[in-house]
Parts: C-alpha cells; structure tokens; sequence
C-alpha cells in the first residue's frame, strides 16, 4: 500500500427531510482495494456521488493527489482521474466496443472520425488487462461479463487513479467474477486506488485490502481485511440503537390455517424455487439486501410479471394467476414499492384510486355510481385517519404516508385477505411509520394476512411473525421471530450462494 | 370562479368568443347568419372524429387513421347505396360498423402487440386511404342528395327550420351525442379506465384492471366515431372523392389540445374537445373573411397547438416537482 490518494473529510450531505451524510470521513490509498460496506440506505452510493460530482456537499473536503478539489459532473471526475464503474451497465448495444469506450471523445482526423486509431486505442487497452475482445464487435453482442470489461476498460482508458466499483459481480458469473479479481489485482499492482463496494462477504474477503464500514449515514469504522472476521463486519453494519422494541413472540395461533402456499416458484433468474406457506393473521416478514430477488418473487405470486414455473394455493386450493386481474380476483392486494409509478394514480382523487380495484362493485350496469364511492372512501378516510382536506383531494398533494394509506384503501374497499406490502414505509416520516404498523396490525387481528417486504432490519423485527430470507433469488433461511437476531438475518442475506 | 379561470377550456372558449367579435366586426359578410350555418355544417363530421379521437389521446396516444378512414367509410357506404341500392339506413350501419372494426384493429395493434400508436394508426392511414379507393373502383361516389326522398340523412346533421331565420336543428343530435359522450367520458368504467391508462397505465394493470380490453376499447370508440363522422361527411359535401381525407384528423386532434387533452395523455374532456372544435372553425371560416387566405389557417393552427403542448408542458412539469 501506498500513500493515500484520495482522502474525504467530514462529509455532510442532507436531503429534504433526510440526513443522507453525517460527516463521514473516507480515504484511498495507491495500490489497495478498499471495501466499502453497508445495507441499503447506509449511504454508500451518496457517499460516492458526492465524490463523482453528481451530488454537491454541504461542507466537509475532498483532497485528492494532494490538492482540494470540487467536481460539479462526472466529466470533470473523470478527468482527473475518478471513475465510476456503475453497476448497471451504460453501454449502448447497437455501437461497437470501441465506439463504446470513446463515445463522446473521439480521436479526429480531419472532420472524420479516425476508426483505425480507435480501434488500436481500445486494443491497446484491453492488451493492459490482459483480456480478449475485439473492438469492432458489438456491444449487444458481449456477455454482461465482457461488458463489464470494457466498462472497465473505458474507465482506464481516462487515466484513472481511482476507480470505484459498485457492485460489480452482481451479474457475474463465477468464472466471470475471477476475471474480474484478477483484473482488479493487476489494476492495484499497477498502483491504482479501488473502492470496491459490495454486499457479498466472501467476495471482499478475497479481493480488499481493508474495509469501511457505513450505517444510517455515518462512517463507523475502518478494518484490516485480513485481522477480521466476517462476524465483525456484519456486527458493526448492523450494531445500531435499536429504536422499537422487536416482536419477543409470534401472535399466530400454531393451528392458524395456511391461506397461502407457493411451491417451487421460477421467475427469471432472480426468483429461484421460492418455497413458503403463509398463515391466517401472520405478518411474513421478507428480509434481505437489494435486489436478492424478493419484489421480484412477489410480483411474479401477484402475476404483475410472468411465471416460469410454480403452483400458488390459496386455502388450499390450487389458482391460476397469470395477471394481476387473475391475483385480485383470488383477493390477493400489492402495495409496490414504487409508490408513484405502481400504486397510486397521482394526478387523479383520492375516490377514484380507491375504487380502481374494484370499480365493478361500484356499478349500476354501466354507470358508475359516485355516491356509493365517495361514501365508502369518506368511511375508510376516517378508519385510516387519512390526512386530506376532502376525498376528492388529488393524491399527488398527499404526504407519502397519506398516499400509501389510499394505496392500502385500494385494497381494503376490494375487501383483500391476502396483502403483499412491499417496502411499505419507504420515504414515509416517523410519525406516519408507526401508524402505518398500527394499522398493519390492526388487519392482522382481523384475521387479513400480510406479506411485508423490507429492507429495514428494525421494521423486520418488530412487524415479522416469521421471517423468510432471500439471497441472490435464492431462499436462504427462514427464522421464528423468537429466534430471529440481525445478525443471523444478515448472514443468510450475505451468503454466498456459489460457496 | 377562480379554477374555472384557470381552466383551459374556458380560456379558449373566450379566446373564441373574442375572435368571433374581431371578425364579425372586420367583415360584413362574416356577420351573416348563413355564415353561420355554413359553420355548423362542415363542423359536424370535425366534432364527431374529435369526440372519437380524444378518447385515444387521454390514454397516451393518437389515432391518425380518422381522416382518410372516415373517407372510406363513406365511400362504401355510397356505393352500396349506388351500385346495390342498399336503404340508406343499411349503408349508414354498414359505415360505422366499418369504422369500428377499424378503430378495434387500431386499438389491438396499440394494446395486445404494443405497437406505438402513432406508427399503427399511420399504418391504417394508409391502408383505409387505399382499401376506399380500391372498393369503389376509383370512382367518385354521391350519396343521394337532399332533393330526392332517399336524401333523408341529410337532415340528421343539416337540417332548418324556418325560412327568413333558419334554426340549424343539426345541432341537436349533436348536442345529445355530446352530452352521452361527456357521461362515458366521466361517470362509467370505459371512461375511468381510459384516463386512468392515460395517467399510469402500469399502476392501473396492478390494480388488477384488465387494461388491455379497455386500451382497445378507447380507440374502438375513436373508430365508431369517425364511421358516425362519415355521415355528417356525406351529408355536408356532394359527393365523396376517393383518396382524399389525410390531414382531415389533424383538424380533429389539434381541436382535442386546444381544448385541453394532455399530449402526455390522462388529462381531456368532451366539452374541451367541443370547444376546441369551435375554436378551430371560427378560425377556418373566418381568416378568408378578413383577406388571409386559408393556408394562413394552417400556419396559425399550428402555432397555436405549440402554446397549447406548452401549457401543458409546464404544468407536467411543475407538478413534477411536487
């Protein structure tokens, strides 16, 4: 290792309501690769855009090759020397690899572009990498690993002294991911400084150097790789103040009847023989870090997206659901944890999202009959406390808590027992929050039974009756809400599938 | 009273109203009560095809297939009325059931093998522009005129009463359309679904609506719409000429912004559309009246459709902002 190259001090960063940066600190230094770790929301990605210039600080300094800097674009980042290799790729497919790596600077000769010199700049590149591609192929036509590789390539290509890789392996295969180690490893002998980030705890044991540690917007500490264990780095990601109390034992009755049961579900390479059964009044708690697979698992029980293989009981008897009509149908509901772009209707009322549903309830032959609507969601307004001047507020004035109450409205007038609320408090304020888990509750006692998604270790644990685990599309545990602790929640979200 | 000001609709109305007085005031002619008439006459079939084709724009997308389909589906039905003596009734029927295969055809491509509107319906554009001409054998087609008894139709759109002041009673059926449409539009599923696919298409399919059906639907009735528009066609001019009506929808849809459907879709209303069809035909008729001569028309029209796209830009955006 050598001496540091990169070195950000007391980064603040807020946000509307949100404390993203809570002055972190974070270096490189030539010649490592420095892990930087944290769940979703710890604020490795703002931390790493404040760098790149996509996002301005608030205060705090960046020193890099011993001089302060500021970048206002990724472009000023890049010719520096700070590169990005993002995580889903930003290639176009229809350009050919050299294309691809000199997009937007291209070598002139004269008015036209030079192709020859291109193409032997980008062979030149990929001979330092030691790799195989030919530049004239097209983008389209690469494996994602290989697209990986000129991402990479691209990114030397702009004489960096500091790469970031976010989530690399993500899409990788095994055989890919060791091509990419051993690029890594060449590019730090080549006394480069890498920030690698990722999720996956095998991986950085085998590739950093050292590691940092971010949680809740702050910088928690730094670790040798080799002093530590993986015990250590999942303690101090998850080593927060508990705020709620977690559920000390499940509220279902043990003879609860199973109103839900997915066998042997595929979808994709994301949803993997997904297994579980779901019990009248249980709240099914999914766990797991970003894209382990779990919306994916629940639009394809929802019929949002199609379904290779599976069967879906309800009360025991089998359903077709290859559509969400098919879904709402069998009294299936889904809150997305997109709100805006799935849930709710934005520029229309507060009544005409809640009826959407089931409109057809709300019919006389043909006409719909608007008395009968405005009543039934003046009724559940008050039920659910709904914070709106009228109900025939548009929903895009509502507050996120708000919107996501008419969202569950929807549901609720269609008279579902089965609801699969998907990252239900995302961007929704404390106070909102809890009133949303009141509610939850609430239904449960009805005798409604609830999937929750989330990625929000103390939500998990206070809501969950039972907790199922997903890693990589994979179902990797499946915890009693007594025996459940982040930390084993966190290895089996963290395991390494291939190991 | 304040919203209504910030309405659109009501805006142009005015704006309408306002040009009306300039040109009643800058030409004698313009002033005449026959004007008028003349007006209503050749706006009849525009109403009907704008009616239609606001349904396909609040979902999102656009029919341009109307003008030329509405050609052809009055070409059919003259000939058969010429050539087979069809009642006028039977070819009337014949006309709009052609329209709303059309419209059906449209709305599949859009829906089931999601094709972008624009690009489907110019293909059907092309094909009714061609499909007309070919059934009539190129030949122009008169549908019976008002003298003899089968010219009865003609009174559907065009009738008066009176002789010194003619009441143009057209406007009744037209009115009652209007007034059915504007019911679809906001008090049944057809209509609730069409602008909630038009605001969040997505969000509507996961609410579990079957969007599909109603995707088509809209541009069903776009369809039924413009074979309705080949009548009032029909009635209005002498005789139909094959390979003639593109350009015909852009009347249509122009009408359909200037009233205030949203080119980002989700957004629209019948009266909007009716308006704008009011506004789109003074302007028409009136431009000759004070020397412009009417290519001007074009030019303005579609001047004023870039302030209305603008509008509406800006407000996408500011709510965006939200």
């Amino acid at each position: 290792m050598g001496e540091v190259i990169l070195e950000m001090k007391e980064i603040d960063k807020s946000f509307p309501g949100v404390h993203a940066l809570d002055h972190v600190s974070f270096d490189v230094k030539c010649g490592e690769v420095h892990a930087l770790m944290g769940e979703n929301g710890a604020g490795k990605s703002t931390l790493m855009k404040v760098l790149t210039g996509i996002y301005s600080k608030d205060s705090g300094s960046i020193i890099f090759d011993g001089k302060e800097i500021e970048f206002h674009s990724t472009r000023e980042a890049q010719e520096a020397g700070i590169v990005i290799v993002h995580q889903e790729l930003n290639m176009i497919g229809d350009l050919t690899v050299a294309q691809n790596i000199f997009i937007g600077r291209e070598p002139k000769k004269g008015f036209r572009i030079d192709d020859k010199k291109m193409i032997e700049d980008s062979k030149a590149l990929f001979d330092r990498l030691k790799i195989h591609i030919d530049p004239t192929e097209k983008m389209s036509e690469l494996t994602v690993g290989k697209q990986q590789m000129c991402e990479i390539a691209k990114a030397i290509s702009h004489n960096a002294k500091v790469i970031i890789f976010d989530e690399p392996s993500a899409a990788l295969t095994e055989k890919e991911i060791e091509d990419l180690f051993a690029i890594i490893r060449d590019l730090r002998s080549q006394n480069l400084g890498i920030v690698y980030i990722s999720h996956r705890m095998d991986e950085i044991k085998v590739i950093t150097d050292r590691v940092s540690v971010m949680r809740d917007g702050t910088y928690v500490g730094t670790l040798i790789t080799e002093d530590c264990t993986k015990e250590d780095i999942i303690n101090m990601m998850v080593g927060r103040v508990i705020y709620e109390k977690p559920k000390e034992k499940s509220l279902v009755a043990k003879d609860a009847p199973v109103v839900l049961k997915v066998e042997h579900l595929n979808a994709g390479h994301m949803v993997q023989d997904i297994s579980f059964e779901l019990k009248k009044g249980e709240i099914l708690g999914f766990s797991g870090l970003m894209g382990a697979g779990r919306t994916e698992t629940a639009r394809a029980i929802f019929g949002a997206d199609p379904k290779q293989s599976g069967e879906i009981y309800i009360n025991g008897k089998k359903v077709e659901i290859n559509s969400p009509e098919d879904a709402v149908k069998n009294g299936i509901g889904y809150l997305s944890e997109d709100r805006r772009r799935y849930g709710v209707v934005v520029q229309k009322t507060i009544i005409e999202n809640s009826t959407l549903a089931c409109l057809e309830d709300y019919t006389n032959g043909a006409v719909i009959n608007k008395g009968k609507e405005k009543e039934i969601t003046e009724k559940f307004i008050k039920e659910m406390d709904t914070k709106t001047p009228s109900s025939d507020q548009l929903v895009m004035n509502l507050s996120g808590g708000n919107q996501q109450k008419v969202v569950i409205t929807k549901w609720l007038v269609k008279n579902c027992d089965i609801l699969i609320f998907d990252e239900p408090t995302r961007g929704i304020d404390v106070g909102a929050k809890s009133e949303i888990y009141k509610l939850m509750n609430a239904l449960t006692a009805e005798g409604k039974s609830i999937i929750m998604i989330s990625s929000e270790m103390n939500e998990i644990l206070r809501m969950s009756d039972r907790i199922i685990v997903m890693c990589e599309g994979k179902k990797t545990g499946e915890i009693a809400i007594e025996e459940a602790t982040q930390e084993l929640i966190m290895d089996k979200a963290t395991r390494d599938i291939v190991a | 009273m304040k919203k209504l000001f910030k309405e659109q609709k009501f805006i142009v109305l005015i704006v309408a109203i306002v040009l009306y007085v300039i040109f009643a005031l800058l030409s004698k002619e313009f002033r005449r009560y026959t004007t008028i008439i003349q007006m209503l006459d050749f706006a009849y079939y525009v109403v009907l095809m704008a009616i239609g084709v606001t349904f396909p724009l609040i979902t999102g997308g656009v029919d341009l297939s109307i003008g030329t389909g509405m050609i052809c589906y009055a070409l059919v039905g003259g000939f058969m009325i010429r050539n087979y003596h069809w009642p006028v009734v039977l070819a009337m029927l014949l006309s709009v059931l052609f329209g709303l295969v059309i419209g059906i055809l449209n709305g599949t491509l859009v829906s089931v093998m999601g094709l972008p509107p624009f690009l489907a319906t110019l293909c059907t554009c092309m094909i009714t522009r061609g499909l007309g001409t070919l059934l009539v054998n190129k030949q122009a087609v008169p549908w019976p005129t008002n003298k003899v008894p089968e010219g009865w139709f003609h009174s559907i759109f065009k009738l008066t009463i009176g002789r010194a002041t003619k009441i143009p009673t057209g406007l009744i059926p037209i009115a009652i359309i209007v007034i059915i449409m504007m019911f679809v539009l906001n008090h049944t599923r057809v209509g609730r679904y069409t602008i909630a696919i038009g605001s969040n298409r997505e969000a509507t399919r996961l609410s579990g609506v079957n969007v599909r059906i109603y995707h088509i639907a809209a541009y069903a009735i776009c369809g039924l719409f413009a074979g309705l528009a080949s009548i009032a066609y029909a009635a209005a001019t002498p005789t139909v000429q094959p390979g003639t009506g593109a350009g015909l929808e852009l009347d249509a849809i122009g009408a359909a912004i200037v009233g205030g459907v949203s080119a980002a879709g989700g957004v629209g209303s019948i009266e909007g559309t009716v308006i704008g069809v009011l506004f789109i035909q003074i302007l028409k008729i009136g431009l000759p009246f004070i020397g412009l001569e009417a290519n001007w028309q074009q030019i303005i029209l579609g001047l004023i459709l870039i302030g209305a796209v603008l509008v509406d830009v800006i407000k996408k955006r500011k709510e965006a902002a939200l």
